[in-house]
């Protein structure tokens, strides 16, 4: 019987595919959005700035901050679903974490946002769940929260164009 | 004394943290009709084979511009909030062209602001479009 591979080596593999992924996407940084992984569940954190502020007085987040973090935190959750199987299946090499190849992502057709609350001046988090992942389409919801995750702050359904398969060598 | 609704919302919008971090400004401001321009940036890119804006930067662009168009209407409100907004994304936006978004406010009522916005690069096709319901704060102040 094969042996389970050492956890350590599983997570470092998992790791650096993830943040090979969050690291090659500059608006991540700009917005100052990390992800937390747990297996393969995936939180998006959005870490709180002055400037993420959309209305000084009250203070509150700015519409289109919260619009564009559930978005990546659902493109990040999808590309890293539809990465899963090859990472495992080590079709995806990450041996040198300096240099993966990452499949191209998938495109965002649309997405309606639904402003619950109003964002507070802290740090938020948002989870997505692929609803549908096809061959071409796929369809994921988002949900974001701060202080307590009963209260979601917003929420999104947002659609997708998959990246098509790199065509095998026998065709 | 009534403020002046164009300055008004033209004080509102630059006030904005946000849209100071994105660099836009102001092209248009009056009757419930905006148009706000963001320049290209590296930093806003969302993927980096192509070196495309992020939708999300294309987001919160359009979301100020729907804002801006609720705030310049002749009904005068004092303040605004998104309430929803859906965004199709029709194209990649051309790196290293500007994107300028024009919002109208088509109607309000005394709770709610409605308004459609287009955002363009340097093509002759939209890049993005949205709809969105907007809050309406009619201050009494």
């Amino acid at each position: 019987m094969k042996k389970p591979e050492p956890v350590q080596v599983v997570k470092q593999r998992r790791d650096a595919l993830l943040a090979a992924l969050v690291n090659g996407i500059p608006y991540l940084q700009f917005l100052g959005i990390t992800f937390d992984r747990r297996g393969d569940e995936l939180t998006g954190l959005l870490a709180y700035d002055d400037k993420l502020i959309g209305n000084p007085m009250l203070p509150a987040l700015h519409g289109g901050v919260t619009a564009a973090f559930l978005e990546a935190t659902a493109v990040v959750s999808l590309s890293w679903a539809s990465f899963w199987a090859d990472l495992e299946a080590g079709v995806i090499e990450t041996d040198d974490p300096e240099h993966i190849a990452l499949p191209r992502l998938p495109k965002t057709i649309d997405m309606t946002v639904d402003y619950l609350r109003s964002g507070l001046p802290r740090d938020a988090y948002a989870r997505a769940r692929i609803t549908r992942s096809g061959r071409r389409y796929a369809s994921v919801q988002v949900e974001g929260w701060q202080d307590n995750r009963d209260r979601p702050f917003a929420q999104a359904t947002c659609h997708f164009v998959m990246p098509r398969k790199e065509p095998t060598e026998n065709g | 004394m009534t403020a002046d609704p164009k300055k008004l919302a033209r004080m509102f919008i630059e006030a904005i943290p946000h849209a100071r971090a994105l660099s836009m400004s102001i092209t248009q401001i009056e009757d419930g009709i905006a148009e706000i321009t963001m320049p290209y940036d590296a930093r806003l890119v969302g993927d980096p084979n192509t070196g495309v804006i992020a939708g999300g930067a294309v987001s919160a662009l359009m979301d100020t511009c729907g804002g801006a168009a609720v705030m310049c209407h002749p009904s005068g409100p004092h303040g605004t909030a998104t309430l929803d907004l859906r965004i199709d994304y029709m194209r990649s936006a051309t790196p290293g062209q500007a994107i300028r978004a024009r919002a109208e406010c088509y109607h309000v009522t005394r709770s709610v602001a409605f308004v459609r916005a287009t955002a363009f690069d340097d093509g002759d096709t939209p890049v993005a479009s949205a709809t969105g319901a907007f809050t309406v704060e009619l201050g009494e102040a």
